[in-house]
């Protein structure tokens, strides 16, 4: 089980909370698992052609999955995947 | 028979070596080592070229760290050439200097014969007071301090963000504040933006934030920008800054004040705020990933809430505005390590830090190129953006 912490503009899509759990070997099972336990992330998340949005960075821990293996980033247990789209709040 | 105070001067005077300020300003830069032996606040008022500073008072203790080679050719001089025949005494017949004259007449025969004399950048005595618990930290000092009354900062946004910044930034003796923002005081911003007043509601933005530094620190010069920053004002107002502080509400002005921070190479020190969440990094151009390496596009209108629509807890800018000055200062200081590369993300209410790595994108549409080559056409354009636009209304 790898631990996904979810940022503020898609927490009312897994129902409030900051971080679930979700099963996967890797980033994009893991990610897949969130989007089938809480399907309005689907598109949030990914693309039509199944890849990330852009506009949504991934990171296993500190790091980037872009500078990784993308979706095929390997996961391990007591993992983190921090899920973060851009912010642009300043007033 | 004690002799009498002139007359000790006439023997001391009558047992070293003087030399005139005509033959000491031929030897300058000469391998001739000049000491001016006055008080500090002598020295601080004016002092001969390339002058060390050893106070007779300490001339004994001091002397051998400023001039350790005892054959060294010394000139020492004065106001008026009577303490440093006294010093000249000492370096001679006491410590075995070899070579040491005294300049007869001191810096006030020096001035009247019309040679220069370097008066040098300090504080004021009333600066001294202002920032003494700066000038004790060894990271900032006199020097530290001039370089933040030498600093040119412009923040973008007198809101949230820009509030906190801009105080503590004031508060420091950043000398130069460039504050840009179109909008007025409204009631619903002064539960964060705290450098607004109930009594200036209505008010400019720009010219309330001014009122406020103005009775913190007369040595802040604010320069006011009422304007909402876009591409055909952008390169003018940011041209000679040393630091752009981003606490904007919207993405088309991040990507344009990205762009325009790469192409004119100035850091920007970015920070965002939303609900209970915070994020913040440094961008410095080619030295770090800029924010297109971050964020290369920005998300759907649905998924990029404003402060506005959604909420902010009112104490949030604050943490986040000074972790923002903190950064500002040590990037004018060159202290410390900057949050350049990292992209700190702060949650509230878990009072948790996480702080993740942000590369440089090698295929980035800005800061991989040549920032000569960065059109005013393409300057803050991004995938979509007609649409982006549109959709944000």
């Amino acid at each position: 089980m790898a631990t996904v912490k979810i940022p503020p503009v898609l927490r009312p899509s897994v129902g409030g909370e900051k971080t679930v759990s979700a099963d996967g070997s890797n980033v994009g099972e893991v990610l897949n698992a969130l989007a089938s336990a809480h399907p309005q992330t689907q598109s949030q998340l990914f693309a039509a052609d199944g890849e990330l949005n852009r506009y949504v960075n991934v990171y296993l821990n500190d790091e980037d999955v872009r500078v990784l293996d993308g979706l095929s980033t390997a996961v391990g247990e007591g993992d983190t995947l921090v899920i973060l789209p851009a912010m642009a709040g300043g007033a | 028979m004690s002799p009498s105070g002139a007359e000790l001067l006439r023997t001391i005077k009558s047992q070293i070596q003087e030399v005139d300020p005509a033959a000491v300003h031929e030897q300058l830069g000469n391998g001739t080592v000049l000491i001016d032996v006055r008080e500090n606040e002598e020295f601080s008022v004016a002092h001969l070229p390339g002058a060390r500073h050893v106070p007779r008072a300490y001339l004994e203790s001091r002397i051998d760290g400023v001039v350790p080679d005892r054959d060294a050719h010394i000139v020492l001089y004065c106001a008026s050439g009577n303490r440093s025949a006294y010093a000249a005494r000492t370096l001679s017949e006491d410590l075995g200097y070899t070579d040491v004259s005294s300049m007869t007449g001191g810096i006030t025969l020096w001035k009247d014969r019309g040679y220069e004399v370097t008066v040098p950048r300090t504080l004021t005595p009333e600066q001294r007071d202002r920032y003494s618990r700066h000038l004790l930290l060894p990271e900032v000092g006199v020097e530290g301090q001039l370089k933040l009354l030498d600093a040119r900062v412009l923040l973008l946004g007198a809101g949230g963000l820009g509030a906190p910044t801009a105080l503590y930034l004031a508060a420091a003796g950043v000398g130069t504040l460039g504050i840009v923002d179109n909008d007025t005081v409204d009631l619903s911003n002064l539960q964060r933006q705290v450098i607004h007043t109930q009594d200036r509601v209505g008010e400019p933005k720009v010219d309330s934030a001014e009122a406020t530094i103005a009775n913190l620190n007369s040595d802040v010069r604010v320069v006011k920008y009422p304007v909402r920053l876009d591409a055909s004002n952008v390169m003018e107002i940011v041209e000679g800054y040393d630091i752009i502080v981003d606490g904007l509400d919207n993405f088309p002005t991040r990507y344009l004040i990205n762009d325009v921070s790469v192409r004119l190479n100035i850091p920007v020190v970015s920070a965002s705020i939303l609900g209970f969440d915070g994020q913040l990094s440094v961008f410095k151009p080619f030295d770090g990933p800029c924010y297109r390496c971050l964020y290369p596009t920005p998300p759907p209108a649905e998924l990029a809430p404003s402060c506005g629509a959604n909420g902010v807890l009112g104490v949030l800018p604050g943490t986040m505005g000074l972790l923002q000055a903190t950064e500002v200062v040590k990037l004018i200081l060159e202290e410390g390590e900057p949050l350049i590369g990292r992209l700190l993300l702060y949650e509230a209410l878990g009072a948790t830090f996480t702080e993740l790595k942000v590369r440089r994108d090698p295929d980035c549409p800005i800061c991989s190129r040549d920032p000569e080559s960065i059109s005013d056409d393409e300057m803050g354009v991004f995938p979509d953006y007609e649409a982006f636009c549109a959709a944000a209304g």
